[in-house]
């Protein structure tokens, strides 16, 4: 197993308690403290993520000029658990033409690579299940569960708005996997690691910085893979009603709707591990020191407080994001996301991975002043490449012909 | 790192998971089903790979063979008829049942017969290398030593690509 526990410090504290009181075997508490962890952060991502309902519905109000859920609880922050009692008791509606097993498998399936993401992130420093030495590429490679789980819920419904739902949705997904795909090379080739972790300890410069066209298309392929605004495909309630959830009800429905606010916590973890620096903060330190607001301390348990506090501080800033973007732009159409993918993000992710390979050729190692050279060309780069996208391709705003415009959908 | 107990306990799981849903997937009337049960097994397989230090190849399994085959044998079932009819018979059906006996009895032959070679506990320094970086391994072959290779493939594969597109093109 690559790169265990040995840093962590409640590995460290049962081992402590189980080898060394009570004179057990050495796997146990290797056991032990995993269990520990697991339950710590699936819970502490999962409670994040409902509360993540809350704040995006708070925010959202923000943009809109109303208030948003506020009679729950202080400033409405029991909403999500009002939601999720209501939803419980909701009756449980299976369709009688439905495969039945297949129809309650999915939303679970839908939850399983939210989770497994989990184990290779980085919560902090020395803080994470296993920082394997594929990291990045595990990354894609369970991401790409969910399709399945898209597929099982439209075709188990046995409704066509369900089917057509999640084919839309499939096709989506597959599509912005290969610009992500690429946008996560660019970081690999970057850091000369797919570890998460080496990442993290590579970006003197974040990222998001250094290469702000590998950022970019990441971020627009990640809310694609999200489904979120603008390419939300499943809330055409005039195309599709809503998509592969058309005939859910109830607790799935809610596990549906959890699996998708937890996975906008996960990808944003993902791009602060990513393009954020993750656990550290030398934005405003360049030279390399890890003073903080807690650097006057000078101890590692503060330390360790604080690269916490800024990674959750890192994911606060992309749900906010996210939120923002969904206020403020309109729902593509599917054919436009389409070419949005094939005809501007594939090239440019392309491109992205064509200027940081040179570049690390020349740098191999670079130093923080080698990573603002990449990043002043990069930044240059990507603003001569968004111009002559925006110049040549055409995303049709027009109609399409064809079924589409027969049937008036627009 | 766990005992090997523990070791067993999963290998066998995974065993039984990824034959068992093998075998399902032949056997069950749906073919959406068999799919799905299809993707079970990858997954067994990729497991098998993670558990003796194949990480690389564990995740590749998943990557290419659930994200993209898989989904791509469902796709190819939602445009088929009758899904839940599942197979009928064929007159082939006595020969493939041969072949796929002959297979078998080969390979467990095979795998019973040969003389596996372990490798000592303490490897010499780049052998040792190769365990615990094997993606940096991997990269250094196919980019370095064999990228004359590498290249070709792709050729390979950009020009199938261009052939795809030029025949379902509408004129």
């Amino acid at each position: 197993m690559a790169g265990g526990l040995e840093g962590n410090a409640i590995y460290r504290a049962v081992y402590g308690l189980v080898v060394e009181e009570l004179g057990w075997a050495s796997w146990l508490a290797y056991f032990i403290a995993a269990m520990v962890i697991i339950l710590i952060v699936v819970n502490g991502v999962l409670v994040m993520g409902t509360l993540y309902t809350w704040f995006e519905r708070r925010v959202l109000g923000r943009f809109q000029g109303r208030l948003g859920p506020n009679r729950t609880g202080p400033f409405g922050l029991l909403q999500p658990i009002a939601d999720a009692l209501k939803l419980m008791f909701k009756e449980d509606i299976v369709p009688r033409g439905a495969d039945r097993l297949v129809f309650s498998l999915a939303p679970i399936v839908m939850l399983v690579p939210t989770l497994l993401v989990l184990a290779i992130i980085p919560f902090g420093r020395g803080s994470f299940l296993a920082d394997l030495n594929i990291g990045v590429l595990y990354i894609a490679a369970v991401g790409g569960i969910t399709t399945v789980a898209v597929l099982m819920a439209g075709y188990a419904s046995a409704n066509k708005f369900a089917t057509f739902g999640s084919m839309r949705a499939v096709a989506m997904v597959v599509s912005y996997e290969i610009p992500l795909v690429m946008a996560l090379l660019g970081v690999t080739v970057l850091a000369s690691s797919m570890s998460m972790v080496a990442v993290v300890e590579a970006q003197h410069l974040p990222y998001l910085l250094v290469a702000p066209l590998g950022a970019g298309v990441f971020l627009t392929a990640i809310s694609a893979e999200l489904n979120r605004n603008p390419f939300d495909v499943l809330e055409a309630e005039s195309e599709l009603v809503a998509g592969y959830l058309t005939e859910y009800s109830g607790m799935k429905y809610g596990v549906f709707m959890l699996a998708e606010f937890t996975n906008t916590i996960v990808a944003g973890a993902i791009f602060a591990v990513l393009f954020l620096q993750g656990w550290q903060w030398t934005v405003f330190s360049p030279l390399g020191s890890q003073v903080g607001f807690l650097g006057f301390l000078d101890t590692g348990v503060a330390r360790q407080i604080e690269s916490h506090f800024w990674f959750l501080f890192k994911v606060g800033l992309f749900a906010f994001a996210a939120t923002w973007v969904r206020a403020t732009l309109p729902r593509l159409r599917i054919d436009q996301i389409l070419s949005l993918a094939w005809k501007v993000l594939f090239p440019l992710s392309l491109l992205n991975v064509l200027v940081l390979a040179v570049e690390v050729i020349v740098w191999p190692e670079p130093s923080v002043g080698e990573l603002g050279i990449m990043a002043a060309i990069n930044w240059a780069v990507a603003g001569a490449a968004f111009f002559v996208a925006a110049r040549l391709v055409s995303l049709g705003t027009r109609a399409p012909l064809g079924a589409g415009a027969a049937v008036g959908v627009r | 790192m766990a005992g090997n107990l523990f070791e067993e306990i999963i290998f066998w799981l995974l065993a039984a998971t990824t034959i068992g849903a093998a075998l399902l997937v032949v056997h069950v009337q749906s073919l959406f089903r068999a799919a799905l049960l299809l993707i079970v097994s990858f997954l067994g397989v990729a497991g098998i790979f993670a558990m003796v230090n194949a990480e690389f190849l564990a995740v590749a399994q998943v990557l290419i063979y659930v994200g993209g085959i898989a989904v791509l044998v469902i796709f190819a079932v939602m445009l088929t008829r009758d899904v839940d009819r599942g197979n009928l018979g064929t007159p082939v059906q006595p020969v493939a049942l041969l072949l796929a006996a002959v297979l078998l009895g080969t390979l467990t032959y095979a795998v019973v017969q040969a003389e596996w070679r372990l490798l000592p506990e303490d490897l010499p320094g780049p052998l040792a290398a190769v365990f615990v970086d094997t993606p940096a391994q991997l990269g250094r072959l196919l980019v370095r030593d064999f990228v004359l290779a590498f290249e070709v493939a792709g050729a390979l594969l950009f020009a199938a690509v261009i052939g795809a597109l030029a025949l379902v093109r509408e004129r």
